[in-house]
């Protein structure tokens, strides 16, 4: 909404008070301030002249040599525009006006003719070309009514204006209207209000022969009136009218359109304008619209109706959708010369619901949507007909019919002083909370400091204690209420365990390389179901589909991150950058129902990808690729740091390399999967080689127990051999670890890779694998006897079992 | 035979200091000390001094052996010396090179800035409640004070799955599901971080996913002042403690009275820039009482208790701290983008 101050003053006087004041004082007492468009110009030089003798520029075609009388003295004006002539008002730039753009005006010659000013366009003056009038296009502006020669041209055009752009929030619906504007105004700076008071001949003949109104749904249409008024001269709107419209964004049309548009502005009551002649009947009847009904809206767009829009009809056809926008057959034209004025009350909900089918919001629709003032659609009507008879030598016709009633019951809303101060936390006397609200002028009652307040029609938005609340602590001013912290009693605040677990895997991943990404949880189709985890998969997710996505790319629900990351890793790769180590925590989405209806399960899991280099020292030769190790180590990493058991075993999914993927599982129950991404859909994808892993944490973080526990640093020492073996190349060094662990206890306490070794020297199909053994006793130093009896067991049963050949 | 001696200590001693070498100084122990050396040379002649005279020269033969033997280890620590010198010279390298870099991730700039504000609650005595992505109409709107066909609605534009569940447009319903576990009794305490949705081309000031960051506190007696003296210290912690705030009114249908609360401008202190819009004053977030209606349906007296809410932007607040300028920056996870939030 914009705020015209000059429009405002008719009704509050402002002289006091700068914009500047008004605008900051709004805005901290309720109603935000977009930004203040300042004066377009404001210059007592430019003035009203008048054009006492036009001629032909001796020596210029397209130029004429005026005389223009601007009352203190009469200006020679050299002025090429082509619409200028003699008797003309026009709007003259004084030697020493400076216009916008900077353009100072001063005495010149032209073709060795004085100049001593410029009559100006609207163009020149910094009128928005969209407002200009055809008329004035191509040439200089006239004045069509009466004005005075010397008098300031500024403020005719109304450019020495100043406009408040307000954001008016959703329960502010008076704030839509100079009426409400004008109330909330003198309730900040506590000033007197001049409204208008409208007042109308009404002697014209019977309405009712030319019309009869009928309402079918009372609820989306609780009051309906039409006002017949004969012989309106269609023209343009004086200039006052006009310069309103325009302060508001509004095109100016024609007197009868205007003066609607206006009341809209000043009452915040949409009206409509019909041609009387060209509905087509003696009837109106507002009812529901029929499925599969047309209509043909004044934008020129033909729109398809649903049961339940409401609409404006001559008994058959629809003429207008309620309180969104006319249609075009009744609009008024130019020779329309009887109108039946609409004044009606319309449910917002169906207004609003309307205008949301058709994506269309109006001026009108976006009061309706937000509940009238329905005790003024009368008077609001009333103040249209006045100057419909005033500005369009309108008759209107006695005896306004009407159908059904507008009910304005508010409860009243009672509270004490004491419960405002409490709430606030302010120390407000009575007084001042009943100055407040006698400010606002609401009509009250107050006994021992007990409130009763009637909320007037204006303000629908006051309905409980809590609204009163609010209008009196942003009156008092929210600046004045203290600050407090709350006096409650202390609780310990805090992260709950798997919070707290959460953030040290946050912390353990990132000092490990990798970067923290968010992705969208919403992506497409096809992405929703790829590097779907097997304990996902077996949970046999339904697909979760938005209803309207906005995108194709955005449809879907996730059911892992992985597909989105790996847009990311492309995202960085296609910009050099190629190392990448990132990782995610977050939800993936698993429905089971085939017909949703109930939530889905919200699933936390940690997905991660790595490529590129994972270590860089260029100068020392030591760039180290990401490999399958690498993100298995941080995973394993990870894993210890919790104290989880984990095992992989090798497995096969979709999108990955068949020879390099492992399940993770926990409990032989799968939990994730780690690999490198397959060979073609790296290729789909646009990636160098790519490793990941998606890990359900949520059971990893149940399995998770804390154990803080002591283990005393053994006194005797330890006992180091190696041993290497020749096995087959399929036996899975996890295997032969573990049968090493059995077979050499009591006494060893670890087992370790440290060498692999295929290929030449080596036989086919075998490798050399070498592992570290430790031995320790916690309670002596063992002997070289009880080493050489482990490393005995171990060696035959890795011969026996595995047909391993221990090398020499 | 004593001058013998003295000629010999007095060649040697000449000798030694011009000595270079570990090998030259072992020749000249050799020559002189050695078993064959040339002082045992001279001693072979004792037999032909008198008694008294031996002891004298043997006397005499020691110091010489010692003086040569000393300077000798002297000589000999310093060729030592020499040659360290020579070996950390040659070990010298260039520490401008790099070092071996220790590969270090870090936290997404969300991320950091709902921790932040995470803790600094967390003092304060609130816990994290965190609740689905997806949500039911009721919990969502409803709930909230939004009943169907309400005109705030609007504002939240979501994404709907089907008729009754939808992507939460605002982390709100964790306060309404949080208010229920607590079956009326107070205190709630809470903060509430999480991913929300709405419907909106993404662009340089849109996201259609984006996160936000809720706080609810609920007890008896609590005011208005409360909610104004807590933003004021989130306000400082977030922005610095030369930031003023101030409250205007607002309109959210789940609180009453509702109010938004800015911060004066750090570019301009409030002069008025094109960062304020000239205002002075920058847009941080909404917050208000807790609306009855809302206690009410989560069960909680509303005679007996009251309460503030308050909601932000963590995209909002990263942008105005860090001068970002496109909010899908946080989404499209450029690693040069993130890293460098990293730091400490």
């Amino acid at each position: 909404m914009n705020l015209s101050v000059n429009w405002l003053k008719q009704y509050i006087d402002l002289t006091d008070i700068t914009t500047a004041e008004l605008a900051e004082m709004i805005t901290k007492s309720g109603v935000e301030v977009e930004q203040i468009h300042p004066k377009i110009l404001d210059d007592d030089k430019i003035v009203v002249g008048y054009v006492k003798t036009c001629e032909q520029h001796p020596n210029a075609d397209k130029l004429s040599l005026c005389q223009v009388d601007v009352g203190d003295e009469v200006l020679q004006i050299v002025c090429g525009a082509p619409n200028v002539k003699e008797g003309q008002y026009v709007v003259v730039a004084k030697p020493g006006a400076k216009l916008p753009g900077n353009f100072k005006i001063k005495k010149t010659k032209l073709r060795g003719e004085a100049s001593e000013g410029m009559i100006c366009s609207l163009d020149e003056l910094g009128f928005d070309e969209k407002y200009i009038h055809d008329d004035y296009k191509d040439g200089i502006f006239y004045f069509q009514e009466e004005v005075s020669i010397g008098e300031p041209a500024c403020p005719l055009l109304n450019l020495n204006d100043e406009i408040i752009e307000l954001d008016v929030t959703a329960n502010r619906s008076d704030c839509l209207s100079y009426y409400g504007l004008a109330y909330e105004v003198a309730a900040i700076f506590n000033k007197e209000i001049n409204l208008p008071n409208p007042e109308v001949f009404i002697n014209h003949g019977h309405s009712k022969d030319y019309i009869s109104v009928k309402i079918e749904d009372e609820e989306a249409n609780p009051y309906y009136s039409a006002w017949v008024i004969k012989d309106v001269h269609i023209k343009p709107s004086p200039l006052w009218l006009q310069n309103r419209l325009i302060s508001a964004g509004i095109r100016p049309i024609n007197n009868v359109v205007d003066i609607t548009n206006y009341i809209l502005l000043e009452y915040g009551q949409p009206l409509h304008a019909f041609d009387y002649d060209r509905l087509g009947s003696k009837k109106i009847v507002t009812r529901p619209a029929k499925k599969g009904e047309t209509i043909k809206t004044l934008d020129g767009v033909e729109r398809k109706l649903a049961e339940d829009h409401l609409v404006i009809t001559n008994g058959e056809n629809a003429h207008a959708i309620a309180g969104v926008m006319g249609g075009e057959e009744s609009e008024v034209r130019d020779d329309t010369t009887t109108i039946i004025l609409e004044a009606a009350y319309f449910n917002p909900r169906t207004v609003r619901k309307t205008s949301k089918d058709h994506g269309l919001r109006s001026e009108s629709s976006a009061r309706f949507e937000k509940g009238i003032d329905m005790l003024r659609v009368k008077e609001a009507a009333t103040r249209a007909a006045q100057l419909l008879s005033e500005l369009a030598n309108g008759k209107v016709l006695g005896e306004i019919v009407e159908a059904g009633e507008t009910k304005w019951n508010p409860n009243a809303v009672t509270f004490t002083h004491n419960e405002i101060n409490q709430k606030i936390g302010t120390t407000i006397s009575v007084n001042e909370m009943k100055s407040i609200i006698e400010r606002l002028r609401f009509d009250y009652e107050e006994k021992d400091g007990q409130f009763t307040v009637m909320p007037p029609s204006r303000r629908q938005d006051i309905e409980i204690k809590e609204d009163m609340e609010e209008e009196i602590a942003r009156l008092y001013g929210y600046d004045h209420i203290p600050f407090t912290l709350p006096e409650g009693e202390f609780n310990r605040g805090g992260l709950n365990k798997n919070q707290q677990l959460v953030r040290k895997i946050h912390h353990y991943l990132q000092s490990a390389g990798l970067n923290e990404t968010i992705s969208y949880s919403l992506t497409t189709a096809e992405k929703s179901v790829a590097f779907v985890s097997p304990d996902v998969k077996q949970l046999n997710p339904k697909p979760v589909k938005l209803s309207m996505p906005m995108s194709d790319l955005h449809s879907h629900l996730r059911l892992s991150a992985i597909p989105e990351m790996l847009q990311s890793v492309q995202h960085n790769v296609a910009r050099n950058q190629h190392n990448v180590s990132i990782y995610e925590l977050g939800s993936v989405y698993i429905n089971q129902e085939e017909e949703m209806s109930s939530l889905p399960k919200e699933q936390l899991r940690l997905s991660a990808a790595m490529t590129g280099l994972v270590l860089e020292h260029p100068w020392q030769g030591e760039n180290k690729q990401v490999d399958f190790y690498t993100i298995k180590g941080i995973l394993e990493g990870l894993l210890n740091y919790l104290e989880i058991d984990i095992e992989l075993e090798q497995g096969e999914l979709d999108g990955l390399h068949p020879g390099r993927t492992a399940l993770i599982k926990l409990n032989d129950e799968a939990v994730g999967f780690i690999g490198q991404i397959h060979p073609n859909v790296q290729k789909d994808y646009d990636l160098n080689d790519t490793y990941i892993f998606d890990l359900n944490l949520e059971k990893v973080l149940n399995h998770y127990e804390q154990n803080d526990t002591y283990r005393k640093i053994p006194k005797y020492p330890a006992i180091q051999q190696d041993l290497a073996f020749v096995v087959d190349t399929k036996i899975k060094a996890k295997e032969l670890e573990k049968a090493i662990l059995k077979q050499g206890q009591p006494y060893l306490q670890s087992v370790h890779v440290f060498d692999i070794y295929e290929g030449e020297h080596m036989e086919d199909g075998k490798k050399s694998i070498a592992f570290h053994l430790l031995f320790q006793d916690e309670n002596k130093t063992l002997t070289d006897d009880e080493v050489e009896k482990a490393r005995a067991n171990i060696v035959n049963y890795l011969e026996e079992t595995y047909e391993a050949v221990l090398r020499g | 035979m004593k001058e013998r001696l003295q000629s010999l200590k007095e060649e040697a001693l000449n000798q030694i200091p011009n000595i270079e070498s570990e090998k030259a100084l072992q020749d000249l122990r050799v020559k002189y000390l050695g078993k064959k050396g040339q002082i045992t040379e001279v001693l072979k002649g004792m037999g032909k001094l008198s008694p008294e005279e031996r002891p004298v020269i043997g006397q005499l033969a020691n110091d010489v052996r010692d003086v040569i033997t000393t300077a000798i280890e002297e000589k000999a620590s310093e060729l030592d010396q020499i040659a360290l010198q020579k070996q950390l010279e040659k070990e010298a390298i260039d520490i401008t090179l790099p070092g071996r870099p220790v590969q270090l991730g870090g936290p997404h700039l969300l991320m950091k800035v709902i921790r932040d504000i995470e803790d600094l609650f967390i003092s304060m005595g609130y816990t994290v409640a965190e609740g689905p992505e997806v949500e039911t109409d009721y919990y969502n709107f409803e709930a909230l004070n939004l009943p169907k066909g309400h005109p705030a609605r609007d504002m939240q534009d979501s994404f709907y799955i089907t008729e009754d569940l939808l992507m939460r447009t605002h982390t709100s319903p964790v306060q309404a599901r949080t208010m229920l576990e607590h079956e009326g009794k107070g205190p709630v305490k809470i903060i509430c971080p999480g991913k929300v949705y709405r419907r909106d081309n993404d662009d340089a000031t849109h996201s259609h996913q984006f996160t936000q960051i809720e706080g609810l506190y609920i007890d008896e007696n609590v005011r208005m002042s409360d909610l104004k003296g807590t933003l004021n210290v989130l306000a400082k912690h977030l922005f610095g403690e030369d930031r003023d705030i101030r409250l205007r009114p607002s309109f959210f249908p789940f609180t009453e009275p509702s109010v938004e609360m800015d911060i004066s401008c750090k570019v301009c202190n409030g002069e008025g820039c094109s960062v304020c819009k000239q205002s002075g004053w920058i847009e941080i977030l909404g917050a208000g009482m807790v609306h009855p209606n809302v206690l009410e349906m989560a069960g909680f007296d509303s005679k007996k208790y009251t309460g503030f809410a308050f909601g932000m932007g963590p995209e909002r607040i990263a942008m105005l701290k860090y001068g970002i300028e496109d909010i899908r920056h946080f989404y499209t996870n450029d690693i040069r983008f993130l890293k460098q939030f990293h730091r400490a």
